[in-house]
């Protein structure tokens, strides 16, 4: 009786060691960093579940803006902006001639139509009203 | 953070399960390739940041507050915006973090531990101000490519470290020092290890100033890893992207530093004013320097509906370099100003406080609006002030919209 009881304890014990080697390996397997890779030309249309939860509008062109311009950083450096084709344009080289982004090859036509036309500038003036503003009772 | 790299190990049938749907033509998903409804981590448990601070960016992280959220008189860290230009640096060991003071200008280079740079100098605290220079990008004409910030990227912190003027001194620097640049360990969007994602500095007189520190605490406590854990370069009154995070190397230079984002429109504006929309060559843009005069009314929260006719309002005002001299409110859009109370920084480069009582003449829809004016007589303009191609130093004066009701 006493025996089985310490078989039991031990292979318990030889259990909970393997798993924590195991968990140990599968974590530092997870810090291994998401690498960025340059997109070849071909570009795969995404499905409409995917482009709505990418936060981009869905319109010609979006399956080759998702896939090129959130690999380093997230959509919504993108889409707060309001910027010209000129503006698009130039962004896209500024980032090519300093932080890496790659050629965009045939893509990039179709990308900068997209980006000028859904995110492009909307005229402001020199100061708007205030604006989203929440009423609330103060006393 | 762990969740990313979390998702970036599950298979595609798990990935399509979290996000609800099937990936479609998911075997030819690209290498690396990771759905964006997974990469999202809760960053206000994650920095500690107040649920009403607003994300305008994931990935680098960007939050801003409101002007509410800034009435303390000390900004805690709940409330402290984050501009991040690159990934946070991982697996930080402050037990082996090593300071090094490089460059053409030193005498020698040389390196500190955190305990060396503890025990070795005398230690100072300052409130100081902190706001990036995009702040308020947002309502530029024609719009300026960045992170959209409204009004929420300034803060005032206490912050505690060491003189860099003692450090420098202890090093030793040539006569021919000019300016100084700090190189930090946060890592570059792209993955490339080689690159630096912001290396910025300041003129050698900045760098000499008594309020310029190497900081180890922020308000107290250790510095939040968000904010440059374990140390981090602070000089008030600048553009916040002069105060390098998670600092490791400070190089004395003997020409104006040339770190990423020295050059080209970042943190430059048109020597000469332009016109709205203006292309500027690269070497007609100068680096900015100190901050402009600004404003917030933190009390109340805009959108106040007001039972009598009486208001308290208060809030800060700062000027960069410079100390604020008057401080003025309007109810009438400027057709006429009350002066408000002002108080004196709690040292050089602290944000000063304002308060003021509001009498409305009747019921219906007002605008407060606030203008500082610095020691130099220069005031806020209540309409944009120059179009420069980065949306920079918008000083407009702030407003809040109040009905009486
Ligand atoms: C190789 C990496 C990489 C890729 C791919 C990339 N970007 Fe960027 N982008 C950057 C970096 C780095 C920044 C600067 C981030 C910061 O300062 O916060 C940036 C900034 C921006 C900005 C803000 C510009 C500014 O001046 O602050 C916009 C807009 C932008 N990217 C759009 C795009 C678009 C559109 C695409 C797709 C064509 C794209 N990015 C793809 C690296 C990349």
């Amino acid at each position: 009786m006493q025996k089985r009881n310490l078989i039991t304890f031990l292979s318990l014990l030889l259990a909970a060691v393997f798993l924590t080697v195991l968990f140990v390996a599968v974590t530092n397997s997870n810090k291994i960093e998401k690498e960025i890779t340059p997109l070849a030309t071909t570009i795969i249309e995404l499905d409409e579940k995917t482009i709505a939860s990418s936060g981009f509008v869905n319109d010609t062109g979006v399956s080759q803006v998702i896939q090129h311009c959130t690999q380093c950083h997230s959509s919504t450096l993108v889409t707060q902006n309001r910027l010209s084709e000129a503006g698009w344009k130039a962004t896209i080289e500024w980032m090519q001639e300093t932080q890496n982004l790659w050629d965009l090859g045939k893509n990039e036509e179709r990308i900068i139509a997209y980006l000028a036309k859904n995110y492009g500038p909307t005229k402001k003036g020199r100061r708007q009203p205030i604006k989203g503003v929440e009423w609330y009772e103060l006393d | 953070m762990n969740r990313r790299k979390f998702a970036s190990t599950l298979s595609l049938a798990s990935i399509s399960a979290a996000l609800g749907a099937e990936l479609v033509f998911a075997g030819q998903m690209p290498k690396g390739y990771l759905p964006l409804g997974l990469n999202d981590p809760d960053p206000f448990s994650l920095f500690q940041k107040d649920k009403d601070m607003v994300v305008l960016n994931e990935k680098p992280w960007n939050m801003e507050a409101k002007a509410h959220l800034l009435n303390d008189r000390v900004t805690p860290n709940r409330f402290m915006f984050i501009r991040n230009n690159g990934k946070i640096p991982k697996n930080i060991d402050i037990s082996n973090w090593k300071l090094t003071i490089d460059g053409e200008s030193v005498q020698q280079q040389k390196s500190y531990s955190l305990k060396e740079l503890q025990t070795n100098f005398t230690s100072y605290s300052y409130q100081l101000t902190l706001e990036c220079g995009g702040n308020g990008r947002s309502e530029f004409n024609p719009p300026a490519k960045g992170n959209q910030w409204t009004i929420g990227a300034v803060s005032c912190a206490k912050w505690t470290g060491v003189r860099l003027k003692d450090v420098l001194r202890d090093v030793g620097i040539q006569s021919d020092a000019v300016y100084i640049g700090y190189h930090s360990a946060d890592t570059h969007l792209s993955g490339d290890p080689n690159k630096e994602p912001i290396s910025r500095g300041v003129p050698i007189a900045k760098a000499l100033e008594d309020e310029t520190l190497i900081a180890y605490e922020m308000n107290g406590g250790p510095i939040p890893l968000v904010h440059g854990h374990p140390l981090r370069l602070v000089c008030g009154g600048w553009p916040a992207s002069v105060s390098g995070k998670w600092l490791q190397r400070i190089s004395v230079r003997n020409k104006v530093h040339d770190g990423a984002k020295m050059g080209g429109s970042s943190y430059r504006i048109p020597c000469e004013a332009v016109a709205p929309g203006s292309k500027v060559k690269d070497n007609d843009m100068c680096i900015i320097e100190s901050m402009p005069v600004k404003s917030l009314i933190t009390y109340p929260k805009t959108g106040a509906l007001l039972k009598k006719n009486i208001l308290q309002i208060n809030g800060h005002a700062w000027a960069g370099e410079l100390q604020v001299e008057k401080m003025e409110c309007s109810i009438d859009f400027g057709s006429t100003w009350q002066v408000c109370k002002l108080e004196k920084p709690a040292n050089r480069l602290a944000w000063q406080h304002f308060a003021a009582t509001i009498a409305f003449p009747k019921k219906g829809y007002y605008e407060v609006w606030a203008r500082a004016t610095d020691e130099h007589g220069k005031s806020q303009p209540m309409v944009l002030p120059g179009w420069n191609p980065k949306g920079y130093l918008n000083n407009a004066c702030h407003r809040i919209a109040v009905k009486v009701v």
